[in-house]
């Protein structure tokens, strides 16, 4: 019995020292990542380098940005890239998620007497579903032509591959020599210093900034969403050291739609403003104020013909909007940062009253000649903030947590509830990379939303939902 | 008989397994003199930087092409070019100390914020100064020669004269006579006949600076940072301190010269045009070239 003992621990230790020197071979052998990234490797800089956590920008990143895509040590232009570098990166997200809905109106059933069942009615209760998935893919593709002159081109598809342009613009930087006059045309991201398109999180409610998109119930207003990217012209100027920065872009009040559509014929403008301080250990703080304000039809002309109405791209009626706020990035050392954003936002009444969206297909009311408003109708309006820290445990493990919060201040409909649409929100999560180079940018993600609207279950009570979600978030 | 072969091999396997682990100790070796130095610090202005405050930052921007043991060999060692500064060595380019001395805090400050032009080091003017300033400790971090050594005393760089076309014309001898265009050329381009002999002192190649290319010198671009470039010399490079060759005056002389092989404007550049100043002749007899 002894002498079975002693030998099986003896092959034991034969079998553990084969596998200690296998798993060292492994360990001695197995390669770099050797993924390629647009511009971390154009400059041989880690991710690390221009995101607090990829794909959010940090300072360094910013002014990288702000300079046209350019370190600006004279090695900008392409004519010092390898000929057959080309500056395009993928991203795609397969994951696991869980969404949950509080209040959904589902059918009830009866049997109809006969071995089988009809409708009965209906009756709310929550659903939940869970699944494997993607999200869209996205190509960015950006850089210089030439020295001072940028460009970004993004064509970026939903999770079925039906790909539309995100992002297309040209870019003139440092013009006259300065760095406070550069112009960039096209289809672009506003001037959001905390960038949506950057976002840490990934699920459906968690993965937008409410603030940027925020209508009131039966609002009409589908051009004020300034985390679309949209049309138009910025110009936009900083100190050398990006301490100082300034934008103001003239927009199409089109949300960003292609081809002329509604809402050409009417502008808009956004400007911002920040200003960067040293305090030491603590980082470089930074303070700002935007203001998206600009108008938009709420009138659009038909056609009767032998086929019935049609309508007419181009509009009138144009009526205003605005959406200003302030921002703030602070930062508590290395390890913790909090970013601030503040909202006040108004409608035209008429836009509050339902007038304006037939942009994305939704065609409510059309303010025609000799239309008028109902009695007592207000311009909408409300006030929002949104918060997010985050605790960088290191380049690689970024811990995030979010709330937003959205509260009305003046309905459009007089006897509407002062709390109808309120919006509160949650998100907790975290991103791990467990490698950082300049090659590849890849990230275990795991995310919990939670959302709650006041009034807006079919009933007319409150509405929750939340997701879960977990997935390899990763570009190359 | 089976079993007995199996005990050898995995005898075999098991030291070289050991023998494996234990090479990487080596660097953990190197890693642990870090640590001796990892109380270093910086002085600029009235900042003091702490070298383990810098570490986060080191880590996040600059392990790539510096390395974990900032001997320059990070990952992007293949792809960069320049090579990266290999901070154990303690040799420095930009330095207001005379060559073969350490540079000051200060000089290793401003070289963090100011980048190096056609190289991969952009200018880290993001970081607060408290920031730079404990990174200027972590990089002297890497080298035993901050414990045992003083940076040198910065040189003494006179008031700037007043530019006149005799000046210019007088830089144009010191030019001709300490024979700078043999590495930088007769127009300043980088093209002279030695340039493509040249290698730093890890016997790497290296170009001599293209004045005609519109670049900012390396270690800055005003006339009291061209003045210091060749009063200094850039250490771990050919490029040798004149210091001993060429007086002060002359040195100011020099600086007006080379303005005027700059592609961009100044007044040094009109009046050489106004001038008619030729090149030097390398081929013309001492004293008239």
């Amino acid at each position: 019995m002894r002498v079975s003992s002693y030998s099986r621990l003896r092959d034991v230790s034969y079998f553990g020292s084969l596998v200690l020197f296998a798993v060292t071979v492994m360990l001695a052998c197995s390669p770099r990542a050797n993924a390629l990234p647009a511009f971390a490797r154009k400059y041989g800089l880690r991710c690390s380098a221009c995101h607090e956590s990829w794909p959010m920008l940090n300072y360094f990143g910013q002014k990288f940005k702000d300079n046209g895509y350019q370190l600006m040590n004279d090695r900008d232009a392409p004519i010092w890239q390898n000929p057959s570098y080309w500056p395009v990166t993928f991203r795609i997200t397969p994951i696991w998620h869980r969404v949950s809905t509080g209040k959904v109106m589902v059918d009830t059933y009866g049997s109809n007497g006969a071995g089988g069942s009809v409708v009965t009615g209906s009756t709310l209760q929550r659903v939940s579903n869970s699944g494997f998935d993607i999200s869209g893919l996205d190509f960015h593709t950006g850089g210089t032509l030439e020295k001072n002159i940028s460009f970004y081109v993004l064509p970026s598809s939903n999770n079925a591959a039906q790909f539309h342009f995100e992002t297309v613009m040209g870019r003139l930087d440092n013009l006259f020599g300065s760095s406070w006059l550069n112009v960039k045309l096209g289809k672009f991201e506003l001037d959001n210093l905390l960038s949506e398109k950057r976002i840490l999180t990934l699920t459906g409610n968690g993965g937008i900034y409410q603030l940027y998109h925020f209508r009131p119930q039966g609002d009409g207003n589908v051009f004020g969403q300034m985390g679309d990217n949209q049309l138009g012209l910025e110009v936009m100027g900083h100190s050398w050291n990006d301490r100082t920065r300034y934008s103001a872009a003239l927009l199409s009040s089109v949300d960003g739609q292609v081809g002329l559509p509604y809402g050409s014929n009417a502008y808009s403008g956004f400007f911002t403003f920040s200003q960067a301080f040293d305090t030491g250990k603590a980082g470089v703080q930074r303070i700002g104020a935007y203001a998206f304000v600009g108008e938009a039809p709420t009138n659009w002309l038909t056609q009767t013909g032998p086929n019935g109405a049609t309508v007419i791209p181009g509009a009138v009626g144009n009526k205003s909007f605005s959406r200003e706020g302030f921002v703030g990035q602070f930062y508590f050392g290395q390890h913790v940062d909090l970013q601030v954003v503040t909202q006040h936002g108004q409608d035209s009444v008429w836009f509050g009253q339902g007038y304006g969206d037939f942009i994305d297909g939704v065609a409510s009311g059309n303010n025609t000649t000799g239309t008028t408003l109902a009695a007592g109708a207000q311009a909408p309006s409300w006030n929002g903030v949104l918060v997010e820290p985050h605790y960088i445990y290191s380049p690689q493990l970024i811990f995030i947590g979010r709330f937003e919060t959205i509260r009305m201040s003046q309905q459009s409909t007089p006897g509407t509830a002062s709390n109808f649409g309120n919006i509160s929100t949650y998100t907790i999560g975290y991103r791990y990379n467990p490698f950082m180079t300049s090659r590849a940018g890849f990230a275990w993600h795991n995310e919990y939303n939670w959302l709650h609207q006041d009034g807006t279950a079919p009933d007319g009570t409150n509405l929750n939902t939340s997701e879960l979600l977990m997935g390899f978030d990763f570009d190359f | 008989m089976q079993r007995n072969n199996l005990r050898k091999w995995s005898s075999v396997f098991g030291a070289a397994a050991v023998v494996a682990f234990a090479m990487p100790s080596s660097a953990q070796q190197t890693k642990y003199d870090f640590e001796t130095r990892m109380n270093i610090e910086s002085h600029v202005g009235n900042i003091t930087g702490h070298a383990k405050d810098a570490k986060p930052d080191y880590r996040r921007y600059c392990v790539g092409c510096h390395g974990e043991l900032g001997d320059g060999n990070g990952e992007n060692f293949p792809w960069v070019d320049p090579k990266p500064r290999n901070f154990q060595l303690g040799v420095f380019k930009c330095r207001s100390t005379p060559t073969g001395t350490l540079p000051t805090d200060q000089d290793l400050f401003d070289s963090i914020g100011r980048g190096f032009d056609r190289s991969n080091m952009p200018q880290w003017s993001t970081f607060t100064k408290q920031e730079r300033t404990d990174l200027v400790a972590w990089v002297k971090h890497f080298s035993p020669r901050w414990v045992g050594e003083k940076p040198g005393t910065p040189i003494t760089i006179p008031p700037e004269p007043e530019v006149t076309p005799e000046r210019i014309k007088a830089g144009r001898e010191v030019f001709a006579r300490v024979q700078c265009w043999k590495c930088h050329g007769v127009l300043g381009q980088g093209d002279g006949p030695s340039a493509a002999t040249l290698t730093d002192d890890l016997g790497r190649p290296i170009a001599p600076f293209n004045f005609a290319e519109g670049a900012r010198p390396k270690c800055g671009d005003t006339d009291k940072d061209i003045y210091r470039i060749f009063m200094t010399g850039l250490d771990g490079t050919p490029m040798p301190s004149f210091a001993d060759n060429i007086k002060p005056d002359e040195a100011w002389d020099l600086v007006f010269y080379l303005r005027t092989l700059m592609s961009q404007h100044s007044k040094e550049k009109a009046m050489a045009k106004q001038l008619g100043l030729k090149p030097v002749d390398p081929n013309a007899p001492a004293g008239q070239q």
